[in-house]
């Protein structure tokens, strides 16, 4: 299991130099003067000069690739241009809603994939097996952005049961907070719920064709005790990892989920960001939500082969 | 042997909307660069089957051009991740234990870690919005998708008497590779294509609402839902069409998908459902 670590540890350090160099690449090198980028093409040369000036680019490119990481790592993420405050107050202010959006909407997926795979497998080949298997089908193939617009149509225009964006923040109380969030979650829940739903139904399949199932039917287990109590348990290991991956998913699809609903999250601050031009902030929050998800890669790495010792073995 | 119902209905389904793509080519209802605002947004009749958008211009002529739009990018992309990928995956496996193969999962797995939407999102943003960069944006993350199932079905072939033979004849590595194992791999990719291809669609339908996809004039399904946003509550038509458009396409693709493995793969067929 160490060495297993150790292995994992290394491609993480190495996973994020090389995102940190291509983020830094792509954003600081490629488009040439990331001053005369921000400032667009009618701005005065004095003006540029200034704010070369002011980020810092007056130095070489390694140096401010070396000042941009260890700033980060220290929790420095630069200064807004736009804005004039610090990228890690902007960041820290908005991660209080993706992060709770991603958990909820991980949250709902579990919650719908499970008993629906469950159900699903229980009922193998029958008319509830097969509606079940078409609604999945049906689901991972809805965008969830058009599946949210659809919600507010139905839930808050229509029905007015639910606001039809924004957030109130967290101080409202929790219940206002979650409610804010739900048509949200919902809309980036479904398509991955489909997709677990599936994984479900076919690892819990594989288990109940297993030979310990038919050990249990033997001594006297009904079906449905047999399921219950042996099958699901093992169903969930490859369930796991593909519940961690969807976490990073979630994570990441939360930025166009963000725009429908007018959530103040680290989507919304990329794309004004991005229409304001202001790189630095682009590049601190891509490289965080990069972080984030590459960190939920390694954890359930290390997770799945602390439960399965196989996979230690294989690398 | 009969057919599997999910590759027909999904072939079917497909081609309709591939039929669609290529019929606007040369024909739609209406031209949909004329506006026609005194008709704007008006419910489905029968001069517009799906009604009107918030300018006057058919729905079902910008879903048509939609289609083309959705279906290049997507199909480019796939080709992107094929071209590199399998060719990747290839020298991988005939090169297996070698630093190069090393290199190349590594490099692999790199992308894999990244979100992928993230990362198109950045690219389109630094490089402007354009089909063509959606294009690179999606097609990037199809190249380890198909280096990685290229080399393991490779890897599975190396070891069988056939490839033993060709090698006792002298062919090389490389021959080998593009005389023996690529034709054996090459239903593995076509299920592959097929379901990449409909999560380019995904893909190019997210980056075009969000502004990053195509640039207007041309048509596209996510920019025709990003327009319609705002009208949702007056016009739900407008809303509604583009979104199901997405939904069939994709459905018929992954239906499509599915009914291929069965078909090319047996093996799978018993193993599974």
């Amino acid at each position: 299991m160490i060495r297993y670590t150790i292995g994992r540890l290394t491609s993480l350090i190495l996973s994020l130099v090389v995102a940190s160099v291509v983020i830094f690449a792509v954003v600081e090198v490629i488009p040439g003067d990331p001053a005369a980028y921000m400032l667009g093409v009618n701005a005065r040369p004095d003006t540029v000069a200034a704010l070369r000036a002011e980020l810092g680019l007056d130095v070489s490119l390694p140096q401010r690739y070396l000042a941009w990481t260890t700033g980060m790592l220290q929790g420095d993420f630069g200064q807004s241009y736009t804005y004039r405050s610090p990228v890690s107050q902007m960041i820290a202010d908005r991660v209080w809603v993706s992060v709770p959006l991603a958990l909820f909407a991980l949250s709902m997926t579990v919650l719908i994939a499970f008993p629906a795979g469950i159900y699903a497998a229980s009922r193998r080949g029958k008319a509830g097996d097969i509606t079940v298997m078409g609604a999945t089908q049906l689901g991972v193939a809805v965008p969830n952005f058009w599946f949210g617009m659809i919600l507010v149509l139905i839930f808050a225009i229509n029905l007015r049961w639910f606001s039809a964006g924004g957030f109130p923040g967290w101080d409202q109380g929790l219940f206002t907070g979650l409610k804010a969030l739900f048509l949200p979650a919902i809309a980036l829940a479904l398509p991955q719920a489909a997709i677990l739903a599936r994984v479900m139904r076919s690892s819990l399949l594989d288990m109940l064709g297993e030979d310990f199932i038919r050990t249990a039917r033997a001594k006297g287990l009904s079906r449905r005790q047999a399921l219950w109590r042996h099958a699901v348990r093992n169903a969930l290991i490859p369930v796991l990892t593909i519940i961690g991956l969807q976490f990073s998913f979630l994570l990441a699809g939360g930025i166009v989920i963000e725009q429908i609903f007018f959530l103040p999250g680290l989507g919304r601050l990329i794309f004004q960001a991005i229409s304001a031009r202001d790189l630095i902030v682009v590049e601190s929050v891509v490289m965080l939500l990069v972080f984030l998800v590459i960190m939920v890669n390694f954890t359930v790495d290390l997770a799945y082969a602390a439960v399965d010792p196989r996979l230690r073995a294989r690398t | 042997m009969t057919l599997p119902r999910s590759l027909i209905f999904g072939a079917i389904l497909s081609l309709v909307f591939l039929g669609a793509a290529l019929l606007s080519f040369v024909w739609t209802p209406y031209n949909i660069e004329l506006l026609d605002i005194p008709s704007r947004l008006q419910g489905p009749s029968e001069a517009h089957w799906l009604g009107t958008d918030q300018l006057g211009r058919d729905i079902v002529s910008m879903l048509m051009m939609g289609a083309r739009t959705s279906i290049a990018v997507a199909l480019l992309a796939v080709g992107i991740g094929m071209g590199l990928g399998v060719p990747l995956g290839l020298v991988a496996a005939a090169r297996r234990g070698s630093l190069l193969d090393e290199v190349i999962m590594r490099g692999n797995d790199l992308i894999f870690a990244f979100p992928s939407l993230v990362i198109a999102i950045l690219i389109t943003a630094v490089f402007g919005a354009s089909a063509v960069n959606a294009i690179i944006a999606i097609g990037i993350f199809n190249v380890p998708v198909f280096a990685r199932l290229t080399r393991g079905a490779a890897l599975s072939f190396w070891s069988r008497d056939f490839i033993l033979a060709a090698r006792v004849s002298g062919k090389s590595p490389a021959r080998i590779s593009v005389e023996h194992i690529l034709p054996n791999i090459g239903n593995l990719m076509i299920v592959q294509g097929t379901i990449q291809f409909s999560l380019g669609i995904l893909a190019e339908a997210a980056l075009s609402y969000i502004g990053l996809g195509a640039q207007p004039p041309t048509a596209s399904w996510g920019r025709m839902l990003a327009d319609a946003q705002t009208l949702a509550s007056i016009a739900p038509h407008v809303a509604l069409m583009p979104g199901l458009a997405i939904v069939f396409m994709v459905l018929g693709l992954n239906l499509m998908g599915d009914g291929l493995r069965d078909v090319l793969d047996p093996r799978i067929r018993r193993g599974r459902t």
